[in-house]
């Protein structure tokens, strides 16, 4: 029989542990987070909101909830690098003389000289020409060098017209009118006095140095009706040669897009929250709008209640990172799809190369968002000669179009699975949805169940 | 001289051979008959030509103009000669809202009144309104003049930059950042070669005018402007 321990308390009430007394772990809140009080305190310290680049950094519903379903008794794959899988697309055929032709889906997003540094958007114009796709200019205007580097080049015409000028207008392949963006559906652009170098400022006929704030809205049309009369204004001042593009933040995505296709654009393109910005309110960034999964299915709807899906072609942005994600915002619907961080990511943004720089900004590779100072260590969202003289442009042009050509393999690797012959003919049947919220809003089931959540019973 | 009736042909059929025009062309003057308040008539001219519309034109009349000379015998609708590179645009009745917006260059005379945002965003046009105009004009104007012979609307040069605003009026309230300054010579010589500029040499006194521009105090961010805004 073993002697059972006796407990040493039983018989000495004055008994004390010797081991220290036990403490629970120090405990964060979940709502006043580390991130939340370092916000907090330095809002309290310096009086004005935070501005930031990039997109929203929050964990949002995204590409990754979905997944597809490859071939197999039911249907059968194509044979990868021997059959034929189409990834060409043509844009601006509804109504323009001169289409646009791509090689593959993935389209440059619209970025600034200003917000970029010159050698930044040629090599942007380099790694685009040599992929097959277009560059887009953004708030200030059309460079020489952009131009002369870009094969296909599709011109903003934004809320601003800063550096808006009819021979531009004409040297280009496309015209964007810009109501929005996704980062901030409803606001205009910003540039701080740091990046408004003479060239920058004589481009914008503004004072060199001062904060720029773009105008949120066009200063000689609102609404649908008007957007209308804009666009026949600017086929007329074209000769009707030119694509007209409507960019559109992603917010009320149904009514958006068929207001844009109302009123005669030959493309719309839809930016989700997580697109980026050369310099934005963080407030703005990650609590205005909505992310690109939820807002592809209602443009898509929007034009098909029309009769114009495939006629008026849908681009869409905002946290497209690989062929995979190209591959879904495809079978969702989507005709092309168009990068911007992603792009800069290729060119060499927050590379671990310059982390001892990045430190000495008090941030590390790969959180650096500060872009709106201008003191970027890549040299590519910068104004500042010695840090832009950083980046090659050639080079940075080669692995852009490196990137580009892995994307479109890895979306066409995913369209043989599912048996496509060309990109566009994946569609949502060939997905499911890993969590109730994709399931919902990208409208395809959850995966091993038929439940589409708010169309289907339970 | 040659002429064209929108009444009998297409207004696409009109701009293209506008814009097929070299610099050095012999048709040199052109009359266009039967407007009818359309849209986007004579936009995008590149040469040194002179179009004369006989009546009311709609949006965007002589947009994003370069060097041609365009008059419109008429009423003008929203966004005259919006964006124009230079030239001259001379319209002869009223003139609806933006008139001249984002401009960067060239003339633009309205004989009579002109709606809101007049000279919106303007980039360095000049223009002349012999009558009045409408509310936020010059809003967020970077540069370029703005001559009123009558009385400006409320929220006059709003957030303005580097602009000039002379109203020989009454101004019935100063938008954001946009203050009284002093008229000194140089200011009354920039005036008087406007005035000349817009046939009115003699008629008007320069000496007439106040000048409006931007107090600039929101030119950096600075949380005590908030309210500013």
């Amino acid at each position: 029989m073993a002697e059972t321990p006796k407990d040493p308390t039983a018989k000495d009430p004055t008994f004390k542990d010797a081991r220290p007394l036990p403490r629970t772990k120090p405990r964060f809140s979940a709502t006043f987070t580390p991130d939340v009080m370092s916000e907090i305190r330095r809002a309290a310290a310096t009086g004005i909101y935070d501005i930031r680049g990039a997109g929203a950094k929050r964990k949002l519903p995204h590409f990754d909830d979905l997944l597809f379903l490859g071939a197999s008794i039911s249907r059968y794959p194509l044979e990868g690098y021997r059959e034929r899988c189409g990834t060409e697309v043509v844009l601006g055929a509804r109504f323009a003389s001169k289409p646009i032709h791509l090689k593959t889906p993935i389209t440059i997003a619209g970025m600034s000289f200003g917000s970029l540094s010159a050698q930044a958007k040629e090599a942007l114009g380099r790694g685009a020409t040599l992929a097959g796709t277009s560059t887009t200019t953004g708030d200030g205007g059309m460079t020489q060098e952009e131009r002369g580097h870009s094969q296909t080049l599709v011109y903003q015409y934004l809320p601003s017209r800063y550096g808006m000028n009819p021979d531009d207008l004409r040297k280009a392949d496309a015209i964007e009118i810009v109501i929005g963006q996704g980062a901030k559906p409803g606001g205009g652009g910003m540039l701080l006095g740091q990046k408004i170098t003479e060239r920058v400022a004589g481009m914008r006929c503004l004072p060199p140095g001062v904060d720029q704030r773009s105008a949120c809205r066009h200063p000689d049309w609102t609404g649908p009706d008007d957007l209308e009369i804009k666009i026949e204004e600017l086929r007329e001042i074209t000769d009707g040669e030119k694509p007209i593009y409507v960019k559109v933040g992603a917010s009320r995505p149904y009514y958006d897009t068929a207001l844009a296709a109302k009123s005669g654009a030959d493309v719309v393109v839809l930016d989700g929250m997580q697109g980026g910005t050369a310099a934005t309110q963080d407030v703005f960034i990650e609590h205005v709008g909505i992310p690109i999964l939820a807002a592809i299915r209602p443009a898509v709807q929007a034009l098909q209640d029309l009769g114009l899906h495939r006629k008026v072609q849908l681009i869409v942005s905002g946290g497209i990172r690989s062929g995979a994600d190209v591959a879904k915002a495809l079978a969702l619907g989507a005709d092309a799809v168009a990068i911007g961080t992603a792009a800069l990511i290729a060119l060499g943004d927050n590379d671990p190369r310059w982390e001892a720089d990045y430190q000495a900004l008090g941030t590390t590779a790969g959180a650096y968002d500060d872009w709106h100072e201008g003191k970027d260590p890549a040299g590519i969202t910068t104004q500042d000669p010695e840090l832009a003289k950083r980046l090659d442009p050639v080079l940075a042009g080669r692995r852009l179009a490196n990137y580009l050509a892995v994307m479109t393999l890895e979306a066409q690797t995913i369209a043989r699975a599912c048996g496509k012959s060309h990109l566009h003919n994946l569609e949502p049947e060939d997905l499911v949805a890993l969590t109730i919220e994709a399931a919902a809003m990208a409208q395809v089931p959850m995966a091993g169940t038929g439940w589409i959540p708010g169309k289907t019973g339970f | 001289m040659s002429s064209y009736d929108l009444n009998q042909a297409p207004l696409r059929d009109l701009n293209r051979a506008l814009h097929a025009l070299r610099p050095d062309t012999n048709e040199t003057h052109w009359t266009i008959n039967g407007p009818d308040g359309r849209h986007a008539i004579a936009v995008g001219l590149d040469a040194p030509i002179s179009v004369e519309i006989e009546g009311n034109v709609g949006y965007y009349c002589a947009g994003m103009n370069k060097l041609a000379s365009v008059v419109i015998n008429g009423n003008a609708g929203v966004g005259v000669a919006e964006n124009m590179m230079s030239g001259f645009v001379h319209v002869r009745g009223d003139v609806s809202q933006s008139a001249g917006a984002t401009a960067h260059g060239g003339l633009l005379v309205v004989d009579g009144n002109a709606g809101a945002r007049c000279g919106i965003s303007m980039k360095g046009i000049d223009i002349v309104v012999k009558g009045s105009i409408g509310h936020m004009s010059a809003f967020m104007a970077q540069a370029g003049t703005l001559t009123v012979l009558g009385d400006a609307g409320e929220a006059l040069g709003d957030s303005l930059y580097e602009a000039r605003l002379y109203v020989r009026g009454s101004v019935k309230s100063l938008g954001a950042d946009c203050i009284e300054k002093e008229m000194r010579d140089e200011h009354r010589e920039q005036l008087y070669a406007k005035l000349q500029a817009a046939g009115l040499a003699g008629e008007v006194n320069p000496s007439e005018f106040r000048r409006y521009g931007s107090a600039r105090r929101l030119y950096h961010f600075n949380v005590d402007n908030a309210g500013a805004y």
